[in-house]
């Protein structure tokens, strides 16, 4: 029988603690048989963040380096200095990189570091239990605003997108979804697209996924899909931001 | 640059080429006074340096977090600030100490608290010696005194650094950092290699993949690491104390102080000493603050009771005096904060003050 689907190699043999319906675990897959299409196992430095995925590395079987919670940008930029011939990626979240670690992201993507940014945007905080992030939506509902996020004292979401858009650094800067079998694709292709800019080197790059996070969410996975394309994905457009 | 003859420069310059010389190809900063020279320094050596690299970066956090990477993937690096910018690396040297990460971290410290002044001190003791950041850890620390001290303990930093793969802080203040002295870099043998490295990451070509990190869930597990650090520390502190002695054969009464102080009070010391030939003064110059020389203090209180304590600051290391002697010997201090640099002739006065009325109560 021919083999048509298997785990790929750069994606360890072993259980995800993810929640079920977590967009992580997919990401996690799509980078891993990118590693392995693009013959980049060998080859690639992960930083993780502080947060769920910060056990990425008992998942993808590369070189992973720890980051200080919101530094994974400033790490990558000091491997990628010193192993320029290396891939080099950061796996951030909202949290880690659009409140705690904005300086360091503007800064990295403005210096044109030849590194790629995994930027999951599920608009929570999700391992310390659901609190609002810089991308919860207004009105969302979270830990810490029970009564919904309020634009006149905690702000608007933000979108990294377009903010990075305006430096002079980033190469390249796409918006995607996991929340369908078709915004699975289009995270892949986008994913791709980014380590091949790095690889030509043309500068920063990143990817913003928005994935879901049933959990902190209180929805059902697929409730949690819907919410993603009907209502995330109005404060988030889809698509490529700035590509040069 | 080098050369085999001495030549006039400033400490931070020193500290600067030294860095180089020891194979330092990565120096990532954040300006703050009195330190600019050195980052300026690296800014226009490093580029001359093969592989070498040199961001001036958007903070202090981002600063020694590119230190962490660069140093996880393999290269010899550094920064360097001043007090208050020294307290914002402490999260990314905690962490490097987790991980067992080296790295050579230059605090040409200044008065304080908060923004202080950038007059030279002795402020940042307790934050230096007790590890820092938040955590059980160490750094060594070590305290030269004169422009080619700094240069020296510079170069051994980072060979100290990779031999126990832990950060090591260079104290010095804003007085050493500006100052202008003859000095001789030292200069690694011509073809000596840097120390192999087995953790540092590549890329997984022909062999597992590497994985460099500090969270560690299991309590147990962290529990043995934990010992595992102490163990390493135990080593340094058998291993890497250094210190001093000066004037110390017949003394009746020992100073102790470090850096920049310890400067002064030498000068006091020859001038009481030159005034007057029946006194007798010595000093013990801690030069690594951690370890902090313990065996050298229990070994002068053998010989004399009375200490004299000085610091630029209200009184930090005469901490560790007081656990050096352990109830044992008369303990004085003087302490001059807030970037107060006394002279020679001040420091003298107030030593002599002491040291007259110890000696009365002693014949009485």
């Amino acid at each position: 029988m021919k083999k048509v689907y298997s785990r790929p190699k750069s994606l360890r043999a072993v259980p995800m603690h993810y929640c079920p319906g977590c967009g992580h675990s997919i990401i996690h897959r799509l980078i891993a048989e990118l590693l392995d299409e693009m013959n980049l196992q060998d080859n690639a430095i992960c930083v993780p963040p502080a947060g769920c995925a910060v056990l990425a590395y008992n998942y993808l079987d590369i070189d992973m380096v720890e980051a200080p919670h919101g530094r994974a940008t400033a790490v990558a930029t000091g491997v990628k200095r010193v192993r320029p011939g290396n891939l080099v990626f950061s796996y951030q979240g909202d949290g880690d990189l659009a409140a705690i670690g904005t300086a360091e992201a503007l800064h990295t993507a403005n210096r044109g570091e030849h590194i790629t940014v995994i930027f999951v945007n599920n608009a929570v905080y999700g391992m310390t239990g659901g609190q609002m992030a810089p991308t919860s939506l207004v009105g969302q509902k979270t830990t810490t605003s029970p009564l919904g996020r309020n634009a006149k004292t905690e702000g608007q979401p933000i979108r990294v997108c377009e903010l990075m858009a305006q430096l002079g650094g980033p190469s390249y800067l796409e918006r995607v979804s996991v929340s369908s079998p078709a915004g699975v694709r289009k995270t892949k292709a986008a994913i791709k697209k980014a380590f091949e800019y790095q690889i030509k080197k043309c500068g920063f790059s990143l990817v913003e996924i928005l994935s879901p996070c049933p959990t902190n969410w209180k929805m059902d996975a697929m409730a949690s899909c819907s919410w993603i394309d009907e209502v995330m994905a109005k404060q988030f457009p889809l698509g490529v931001i700035k590509e040069v | 640059m080098t050369t085999k003859t001495k030549q006039l420069m400033y400490g931070t310059h020193a500290a600067g080429e030294a860095a180089i010389q020891a194979g330092c190809t990565c120096y990532f900063g954040y300006p703050i006074t009195p330190q600019n020279e050195l980052p300026e320094y690296m800014a226009r050596r490093l580029p001359e340096v093969p592989g070498g690299v040199f961001i001036q970066a958007e903070s202090e956090l981002a600063s020694i977090n590119m230190v962490l990477g660069a140093s996880v993937a393999g290269a010899r690096a550094m920064t360097s600030s001043s007090s208050p910018g020294i307290s914002l690396k402490q999260e990314g040297i905690s962490f490097m100490a987790g991980m067992e990460l080296p790295a050579v971290i230059v605090n040409i410290m200044r008065g304080g608290p908060g923004l202080g002044n950038i007059a030279p001190a002795q402020s940042d003791y307790f934050q230096a010696t007790r590890g820092g950041g938040h955590g059980d850890y160490r750094t060594p620390v070590l305290a030269p005194a004169s422009v080619q001290e700094l240069a020296d303990l510079t170069f051994l930093a980072f060979d100290m650094a990779d031999q126990y793969r832990n950060p090591v802080l260079i104290l010095g203040d804003g007085m050493l950092g500006q100052l202008m002295e003859p000095v001789l870099i030292p200069t690694r043998k011509k073809n000596e290699p840097l120390p192999e490295k087995d953790y540092i990451l590549t890329g997984a070509k022909d062999r597992p993949a590497r994985l460099v990190k500090s969270l560690i869930l299991d309590v147990k597990e962290m529990e043995d690491h934990n010992w595992k650090l102490h163990r390493k520390y135990q080593r340094i502190e058998q291993n890497e104390t250094r210190w001093e002695s000066y004037r110390m054969e017949d003394a009746e009464m020992a100073v102790i102080a470090y850096g920049t102080a310890a400067r002064i009070a030498k000068g006091a010391i020859n001038r009481l000493r030159k005034e007057d030939e029946n006194v007798r003064i010595g000093l013990i110059r801690p030069i690594t603050l951690w370890p902090f020389p313990t065996k050298a203090l229990r070994d002068a209180v053998k010989k004399t009771n009375d200490f004299f304590v000085f610091e630029m600051s209200t009184g930090q290391m005469v901490e560790d005096v007081r656990l050096a002697l352990d109830g044992r010997g008369k303990i004085h201090f003087y302490g001059r904060p807030g970037g107060v640099v006394p002279t020679p002739a001040e420091l003298a006065h107030s030593m002599a003050r002491h040291y007259y009325q110890s000696k009365r109560s002693r014949k009485k």
